[in-house]
């Protein structure tokens, strides 16, 4: 399955932006920040949960192949890299692209910019800055065997639905044990897969 | 010692991460070390009492500018927003470089020379104690200086300035719980480390939004959840802990010693409890039982509005657990019971055996970085150095020995840091020096404390900022950050660690030890106040704490720097400290034993009536630290959290981003809506780091406990309705700046936008 990669653990989240901070102070884009903090239910409760890039992997990375520059390189190790600023031209084609709303585009740079799993630290065996602070583990940086050995038991999903696509993803979501068999739930609700009802 | 080079090593990647040597290595000329002449400063966070361990960055012209996280015991690389912002403060804008005067309140500061700023402080202190008595100057000092500097200003208050009145803002913070603890145990400090955490199988989080105010404690929690514990907490608001506990008592504030005296109700009548601990090592266990009988769950739950099921299911799941601890915070200390409500769990962890064993326990959870180590050493109006009592005729010896004066010079116990205000009031203290602390946004009932600050003849500050309270001085003093100098801090395990220096100060900053010198020098105590830093100041303190139960005697700055921290008590340089308490069942009382105190409820100091039927309670968000002088500064953290907000529930009919205003019998405010049903229907809540016109501390009430004088933050009656208009919401004030004065302070008008989300709903987004 999947090698090291991050693991986000919705469940743990406690809405504090540490991650958010971190990923400012990360060399690779140093003052802005890649991570979004979203609320599940405000209102009703104090739910969170962080989203960073998934690194798409099946189909592959959808930011990547609408680029009509090819600034968007993925890696062997299936990393998908933040623009590469000689080639992009700030059109944002990526940014209507991406099913999980993370690349930003800074308009006066006329550069698109992404989470890149922190490709500075992590070829150097670093974990990327947002998993390393993160106080209560909701991201973690490692493989499945290592999650499981910290969180034993722990089920992890790496494909989402969007209507009738598929996405797999590098970057996996911790999800309740009984839901592991189907994809998780993207953008739209999702009432089967398959010819089964999975509400 | 500057900028301690510290190569990249594997020890700092996390757990389970490959190491350097499987990943290549990182070539000496690469990583952060071939960027700028980089290097990393091993030192801790200036904020929180959890004393994350963190590297600053320094650049070759010796600037701080950045922050990498450090694999510490502490917090193993975790940090909040407030530390990976923490190291912006240290060569910010707005960092005062000189020391600033003016004659009377009406004047613009001007920058003075250190000398002037010195000899009229000196001046106006002889000035007023000629004229009123050594006891009408007053100091007042803070949690978040590293322990020598506290160490000091409980001397020089009482050696150079020869007055009582000395007292610090950790009084706003954790006494009640360290009173609870002295009474109970005879040593004030958490009973376990963190890492017990991990070792249990039953946690009671009692009053502390741990997510927002100690988030790195979570992974603890999470570690120990991971093993199968049980989560119970007990606050009025579902916290992001709260959430996903096992058992969330929604208790009304003010409440929680009727509910723990009733859990412990129901372990009696159980007989969950654990007889053979307590019949050999408490006292007093006869006495509770029989208070605790008037607190059956029937009982309890209409006071707490509350099931009386819970009561049985906490007393059930908390006493059968094999380990089972109990964690507090302001939630339960900000009482006129605080003192109680410690008491109240401390009695239910006792009478369940759940003491002095690995995963069971009792701990508080510091709001400052030192709010333990803060209040160990003298600045406490009623301590000497060591924990030492000042009215203690053998402490007094001692102390006087070490310090070389003569007994009767020696002044008694003053007065504590609310109470100090009212005497400024009362023009019985007439002049005051502040250091590290900002009263006019902490100090519960704003206007009555702007009126003492007002009242006094002469106040001077020392600050790093111009905070809104050193905005009212006289004369500032610009005083180094923690980057600046080395100290040592006691986390909230009581455990001392070391801050390194990371850069040299900004010309024409001092630090705060140096001032304190030259001010003693001026004043004619110069002989005992020759330090030329830190370090000494710390060999001093050692000295004086040895034999006592505060015993820092074992612990030198090299075994802090070999360590991850020593926990006190430390007798000796090869003790290797004492992170969990009572493991040989005895307790520092005389008798060894536990003596547990009854303690009986009753309602809040602020009465609920018709008009003012809501309870008020106020509390952190996770982007500020205290007052906000410093976080309010910070770009990322401004963004996260931009202004105070009211918590309220959707019963009450209004909308997010609704203008709402809060009501008190002490004035009212007006802040935008946060609806959410994560707060009781009779409750809502303000956090409190801004100043007036958002300050929620203009609204709580200056009632103390009167046992730990610790102010009712926590609770207090108050009304809310809809405010007229949407832009009654002030934006708060932006904190005053080195570019703000001769001002001294920036006002800003612009409305609120009719939908702009608040508080936690400030998610950022693309
Ligand atoms: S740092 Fe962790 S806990 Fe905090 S918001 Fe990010 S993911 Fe959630
Ligand atoms: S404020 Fe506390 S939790 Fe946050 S980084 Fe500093 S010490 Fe750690």
């Amino acid at each position: 399955m999947m090698g090291r990669t991050i693991f986000i653990d919705p469940g743990r989240c406690i809405g504090c932006q540490a991650c958010v901070s971190a990923c400012r102070e990360c060399d690779s884009h140093r003052g802005t920040s890649m991570i979004h903090l979203d609320y599940t239910e405000p209102g009703t409760s104090v739910a969170s949960l962080p989203t960073v890039c998934m690194h798409c992997e099946d189909p592959i990375a959808p930011c990547a192949e609408v680029c009509p520059a090819d600034a968007i390189l993925v890696t062997a190790d299936g990393v998908v890299q933040q623009a590469d600023t000689t080639r992009c031209i700030g059109c944002a084609n990526c940014v209507n692209a991406c099913p999980f709303g993370v690349p930003k585009i800074d308009l006066q740079a006329k550069l698109q910019m992404k989470c890149n799993l922190c490709y500075d630290r992590t070829a150097y065996g670093l974990a990327p800055m947002c998993a390393t602070v993160c106080p209560t583990g909701a991201l973690f940086y490692g493989t499945l065997e290592e999650l499981r050995a910290e969180r034993p038991g722990v089920q992890v999903a790496d494909s989402f639905v969007f209507g009738d696509v598929v996405v797999s993803t590098g970057v996996a979501m911790v999800v309740p044990a009984d839901k592991v068999q189907w994809p998780v739930p993207g953008g739209l609700p999702v009432v089967e897969i398959n010819g089964v009802d999975v509400r | 010692m500057t900028q301690q080079p510290v190569p990249l090593d594997p020890s700092i990647a996390p757990p389970g991460t490959r190491s350097f040597r499987d990943a290549g290595g990182i070539p000496a000329d690469r990583w952060h070390a071939d960027q700028n002449g980089e290097t990393l400063v091993p030192t801790h966070c200036c904020f929180c009492g959890v004393q994350c361990g963190m590297y600053l960055r320094v650049d070759r012209g010796g600037k701080v500018f950045g922050v990498e996280p450090r694999n510490h015991d502490i917090n193993r690389m975790r940090l909040c927003p407030k530390g990976i912002n923490a190291y912006q403060q240290v060569n910010h804008p707005d960092r005062l470089t000189s020391p600033l005067l003016r004659h009377s309140r009406d004047e613009q500061f001007r920058e003075v020379s250190w000398d002037e700023a010195l000899d009229f402080t000196v001046s106006e202190i002889r000035r007023i104690q000629a004229a009123h008595g050594n006891d009408a100057f007053g100091l007042l000092g803070g949690a978040s200086l590293f322990s020598e500097k506290t160490y000091l200003v409980g001397k020089f208050a009482r050696v150079a300035l020869k007055t009582k009145h000395v007292d610090y803002n950790g009084r706003l913070c954790m006494v009640s719980a360290a009173g609870a603890n002295k009474l109970a145990f005879g040593i004030d400090r958490a009973g376990n480390p963190f890492s017990d955490i991990l070792l249990s199988d039953c946690l009671l989080i009692a009053g502390s939004n741990v997510g927002e105010c100690f988030p790195v404690m979570t992974q603890y929690l999470w570690g120990a959840r991971d093993r199968g514990a049980t989560l119970i907490v007990v606050d009025p608001r579902e916290t992001a802990i709260a959430r996903t506990a096992d058992i969330h008592v929604a208790l009304k504030p003010g409440t929680d010693s009727a509910f723990f005296n009733s859990v412990l109700h129901v372990v009696v009548q159980e007989e969950l409890d654990d007889e053979a601990f307590l019949g050999a090592h408490t006292t007093g266990w006869e006495e509770v039982r029989e208070a605790v009988a008037g607190y059956p769950p029937e009982r309890a739950a209409e006071i707490c509005g509350i099931p009386a099921e819970q009561i049985v299911q906490v007393a059930r799941t908390f006493a059968g657990a094999d380990r089972a601890m109990a964690w507090h915070a302001r939630g339960i200390e900000h009482h006129s019971q605080g003192v109680e409500n410690c008491l109240s769990v401390i009695n239910l962890c006792v009478a369940t055996g759940h003491i002095g064993k690995p995963g069971a326990g009792y701990g508080t959870i510091t709001g400052q970085g030192n709010g333990q180590g803060g209040r160990e050493h003298g600045q406490k109006s009623d301590l000497l150095p060591g924990g030492r009592s000042i009215t203690n005729p053998e402490h007094r010896r001692q102390i006087c020995q070490i310090w070389g004066i003569d007994e009767a010079e020696l002044p008694t116990a003053g007065t504590s840091m609310m109470e100090m205000v009212w005497q400024m009031q009362r023009k019985e203290i007439r002049g005051l020096i502040g250091i590290c602390n900002n009263p006019f946004v902490s100090l519960p009932n704003y206007e009555v404390v702007k009126e003492g600050y007002d009242t006094a003849e002469f106040h001077a500050q020392f600050d790093f900022f111009l905070s809104e309270t050193a905005a009212n001085a006289h004369v500032v003093f610009p005083v180094t950050t923690w980057a600046e100098d080395e100290g040592v801090m006691a986390n909230a395990e009581a455990r001392v660690v070391k801050h390194n220096k990371a850069q040299e100060p900004p010309a024409g900053v001092r630090t705060d030890t140096w001032v304190l010198c030259e001010l003693a020098k001026r004043l004619g105590a110069g002989d005992k106040f020759d330090f030329a830093g830190s370090r000494e100041v710390f060999e001093e303190l050692r000295i004086a704490s040895a034999g006592t139960v505060n015993d820092y005697y074992g612990i030198t700055y090299d075994r802090l720097e070999e360590t991850g921290g020593i926990a006190w008590p430390c007798p000796a340089t090869d003790h290797p400290g004492t992170p969990r308490l009572f493991e040989d069942g005895r307790t520092y009382h005389p008798d060894g034993k536990i003596h547990m105190q009854v303690v009986e409820w009753h309602p809040p100091m602020d009465p609920y009536s018709d008009e003012f039927p809501l309870s008020l309670t106020t509390g952190r968000t996770v982007a500020h630290f205290l007052s906000g002088n410093q976080t309010r500064r910070l770009g990322a953290l401004v963004e996260q959290t931009p202004r105070p907000w009211v918590e309220v529930h959707p019963s009450h009919g209004f909308r997010d981003g609704d203008p709402v205003r809060v009501v008190t019998r002490r004035g009212s405010e007006v802040f935008p809506a946060l609806v959410t049903e994560a707060i009781r229907p009779d409750t809502v809540f303000v956090p409190y780091h801004w100043p007036v016109p958002t300050a929620a501390n203009a609204l709580t009430v200056d009632a103390l406990d009167p046992r730990s004088k610790i102010p009712e933050y926590k609770v207090c009656a108050a009304r809310i309705e809809a405010a007229e208009r949407i832009d009654e919401v002030p934006v708060p004030l932006t904190p005053p700046g080195r570019e703000a004065y001769p001002e001294t302070q920036v006002s800003r008008t612009d409305p609120l936008p009719p939908t702009a989300p608040q508080g936690r709903g400030t998610a950022e987004r693309s």
